[in-house]
């Protein structure tokens, strides 16, 4: 076990409750990475999370933590971020919890681009409710809801976010943990609305439903089907057919609600006339 | 020993075996990553860095110069 999960990680709360293979346990190792390689003060950090498997995650990160209710994780988180500026604030969620009853809030958080940063366990599926399907199921994939196929077209939610204004946007894969480690610093440290939707295997319903195997073949998936952007870039768009971008998709400038409500703020104080 | 696993949280998922490039690792009688060939080990650090359940500790041995 690496330092970083022996001091970011409550280790009463381990092992953790995930099924074997799950990738959740990967990309809590990679976001508790992100934060120690920025050198984040645990006091001062706040992770918030909503309701699934995924959001579980937070009951074992050794910060403060809120596990709020069923897709409303970036409520609260923009409650705090506003109350308390100055913190550091990460949202742990799933693609159900984030874009289906959350789905609102997500756009919402990215218009504004308040400085929150996202991070979407996205399996493809609701894990915890048995392995309905989310807004983010892939097109014609099988899950408990959806026995012949999903008939709905999933969101590209990395391009949702970006047209919403998110500032910062990145994708990556539990199997790419390393890499990841890398965008979830790039997104802390953006200031406004960052997201990094990560690709990620629940082998216990996405998997089985859809007959891929193990959860190491699932993330040998990944691997095979995720296309950095550098490389996309230079390939013809017959070989890109089947794959997904990772890598940093998007980056922007634009003002920062809780800074901008800050500035109204010392405005609407006037200049001590009294007045 | 190079790869060290600890078996309360190992849960068996198999993500260590099957990502090994070197066949270290299999699963014992019970379902737990063990390690089978710890010479052929080469300390990439995959099995550690993959594994969902920080079962495992990749402990790279301390050269010989490095000792001195
Ligand atoms: C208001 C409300 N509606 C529905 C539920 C039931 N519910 C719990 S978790 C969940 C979906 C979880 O899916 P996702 O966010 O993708 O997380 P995962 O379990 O896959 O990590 C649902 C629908 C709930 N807890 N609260
Ligand atoms: S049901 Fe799926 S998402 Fe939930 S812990 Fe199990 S493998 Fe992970």
């Amino acid at each position: 076990m690496s330092e970083s999960v022996g001091k970011f990680l409550r280790q009463s709360a381990l092992p953790h409750i995930w099924c074997p293979g799950c990738g959740n346990g990967i990309i809590m190792r990679s976001v508790v990475r992100a934060i120690e390689k920025i050198g984040l003060d645990q006091r001062k950090t706040v992770i918030v999370s909503g309701i699934g498997c995924s959001s579980r995650s937070s009951g074992y990160m050794n910060f403060n933590t809120v596990h709020t209710a069923h897709g409303r994780a970036l409520t609260f988180a923009t409650g705090i971020k506003l109350a308390r500026p100055e913190l550091n604030v990460i949202v742990m969620t799933g693609d159900g919890d984030c874009t289906a009853i959350g789905g609102n809030h997500f756009i919402h958080s990215a218009r504004r681009n308040i400085d929150l940063t996202t991070v979407i366990f996205n399996n493809g599926i609701y894990g915890m409710t048995g392995g309905q399907y989310s807004p983010l199921t892939p097109f014609s994939a099988k899950a408990t809801t959806a026995p012949y196929g999903n008939l709905e077209r999933n969101f590209d939610i990395a391009q949702l976010a970006i047209a919403a204004g998110a500032t910062y946007v990145a994708r990556g894969t539990a199997y790419h943990a390393q890499m990841l480690v890398d965008l979830v610093v790039k997104a802390i440290e953006n200031k406004g609305f960052s997201v990094v939707d990560v690709i990620s295997q629940c082998p216990v319903y996405y998997g089985r439903k859809n007959k891929m195997g193990s959860a190491g073949k699932m993330l040998l998936w990944q691997r095979d089907h995720a296309l950095p952007v550098q490389a996309a870039d230079k390939l013809e768009p017959e070989k890109r057919q089947g794959k997904f971008l990772i890598g940093e998709l998007h980056k922007s400038e634009a003002p920062e609600y809780t800074a901008e409500y800050e500035k109204l703020i010392e405005a609407a104080k006037g200049k001590g006339d009294g007045q | 020993m190079a790869v060290e696993i600890n078996r309360r949280y190992c849960k068996g998922c198999g993500i260590c075996v099957e990502l090994c490039p070197k066949s270290v690792l299999v699963l014992d009688e019970i379902g737990k990553s063990t390690v089978k060939n710890p010479d052929a080990c080469i300390y990439c650090g995959q099995c550690e860095l993959r594994c969902p359940d920080y079962a495992i500790t990749v402990v790279k041995p301390v050269k010989k110069e490095e000792k001195a």
